[in-house]
């Protein structure tokens, strides 16, 4: 049946998979663990597993990290599987792939103007220093007391 | 995982066929995919600069802490249903274009009608979401320096740092008695009120934030609301197209035109745009909910 289910006479061979869905499946409970993960880690942010939030700053911000990465993982998958580009054509892949790795630059370079933004901010133009470093930790402070 | 092995030394470029090996239509629908990636990541990476520019955000384990029956106190219970549905709903969507190699026109209607339901769940899940946050009401500090009652909307955005215990006391000596009644009754909806002096109803106010029920807080970043409503807003435009392109793909299945065209390469490309979408909520439920 599969030599029939061609859509164009350019097309030179049958690139579908029409055995079991054993592989799809699979992909599945891959993806619905991944994102099981991710809501425990996501839970943990919210009710403070990781310590105060202030103080602990760099480890949270390394779970943060976990959990993109864990998204990427998803990502792989469902273009990979589900959307079949890993038994496209090697050349028609990277003409995909390689235009998406723009991506590396463009985050990199407008989530640092950002955080640049707020540093000025604080700063007034690095002509003051750091006014949330004193304020933060006092307003918290306040708030415990409660 | 392809059962076809493609011969080493083929000429692709020669002419005569599909340098891709895949129909025009199918590379244009992934270059149509691509442009919407850098559509959607634009939205996303602008509202990555805003936050990353701000010393407080919203914080969404507070924003999104509720569902149906459930009066907050549950972060991210609401939105994983939404996102299994949507995991669930690519599942079907990839069986029934598995189906469709197979030319099993029962099999492929099958899988088109779940995959349509779970588009519509979400849709509605989604519609509670933005209804809830629209029209629920939150207490800030206003510039008058009492509260007031603010929804979460592209204009408000109550939720701020938390107000200390010396603003609090402050501001509420500045709140009107109605604000203070809507106060009370935000979290208790039967609270009978008639005939409380302002005094009475202050020490319930007192009572319900020291009791963990209220949170009175500073108004936070307006920028929240407008990329909330905006990013999510354009990817459930994306479902809701697909969904109708979906049930476009249904209705020419029952009626036989992929059967007469000889094989479901429509039903692939369908199923193309659908795994985008699901794509694309892994990053918005990534970037709004889970860090």
């Amino acid at each position: 049946m599969s030599e029939q289910a061609v859509a164009s006479p350019e097309i030179s061979y049958v690139n579908h998979d029409t055995g079991g869905t054993k592989r799809l499946w699979q992909v599945f409970w891959i993806l619905s663990f991944v994102t099981i993960v991710e809501l425990i880690m996501g839970f943990g942010l919210a009710k403070h597993w990781y310590g105060d939030p202030i103080k602990n700053h760099g480890f949270i911000l390394f779970i943060k990290g976990a959990i993109c990465i864990l998204s990427l993982a998803k990502a792989y998958y469902i273009v990979g599987v589900f959307m079949h580009l890993g038994s496209e054509l090697r050349n028609f892949r990277m003409t995909i792939v390689v235009t998406l790795v723009l991506f590396v630059w463009f985050i990199i370079a407008f989530l640092s103007d950002g955080n640049s933004w707020k540093n000025m901010r604080n700063t007034r133009g690095h002509s003051m220093p750091d006014e949330t470093e004193q304020v933060a930790p006092a307003a918290k402070a306040a708030d415990t007391k409660e | 995982m392809s059962t076809t092995t493609i011969p080493t030394g083929v000429k692709w470029w020669n002419g005569g066929r599909s340098p891709f090996n895949a129909s025009y239509g199918k590379v244009m629908m992934w270059y149509f995919l691509m442009s919407d990636a850098f559509t959607f990541g634009a939205f996303l990476i602008s509202y990555g600069t805003i936050r990353f520019s701000q010393n407080v955000w919203a914080d969404a384990n507070k924003v999104f802490d509720s569902a149906p029956f459930i009066h907050g106190g549950a972060p991210l219970f609401f939105v994983s249903i939404m996102t299994f549905i949507l995991i669930a709903s690519s599942v079907t969507m990839v069986l029934a274009v598995h189906e469709g190699h197979k030319m099993n026109r029962k099999g492929v209607e099958k899988f088109m009608i779940m995959t349509i339901i779970g588009g519509l769940l979400f849709l509605g899940c989604q519609a509670w979401e933005w209804t809830h946050l629209l029209t629920g009401e939150h207490f800030a500090l206003a510039a008058n320096g009492g509260l007031e009652g603010l929804n979460t909307s592209v204009i408000h955005n109550p939720w701020g740092q938390a107000l200390s215990s010396t603003e609090l006391s402050s501001a509420l000596a500045q709140t009107s008695p109605e604000v203070l009644k809507n106060m009370i009754l935000s979290h208790d909806h039967s609270a009978v009120l008639n005939g409380l002096s302002a005094d009475q109803l202050l020490e319930k106010v007192n009572e319900a934030v020291a009791a963990g029920h209220l949170h009175v807080t500073h108004p936070g970043p307006i920028a929240f609301g407008g990329y909330f409503f905006g990013i999510t807003g354009f990817h459930g435009f994306h479902v809701f197209s697909g969904v109708i392109i979906n049930l476009i793909m249904y209705i020419k299945t029952k009626l036989g035109h992929f059967d007469q065209r000889g094989h479901y390469e429509m039903i692939e490309k369908a199923g193309l745009y659908w795994h985008f979408v699901d794509l694309v909520w892994v990053f918005v439920f990534l970037c709004f909910y889970l860090i």
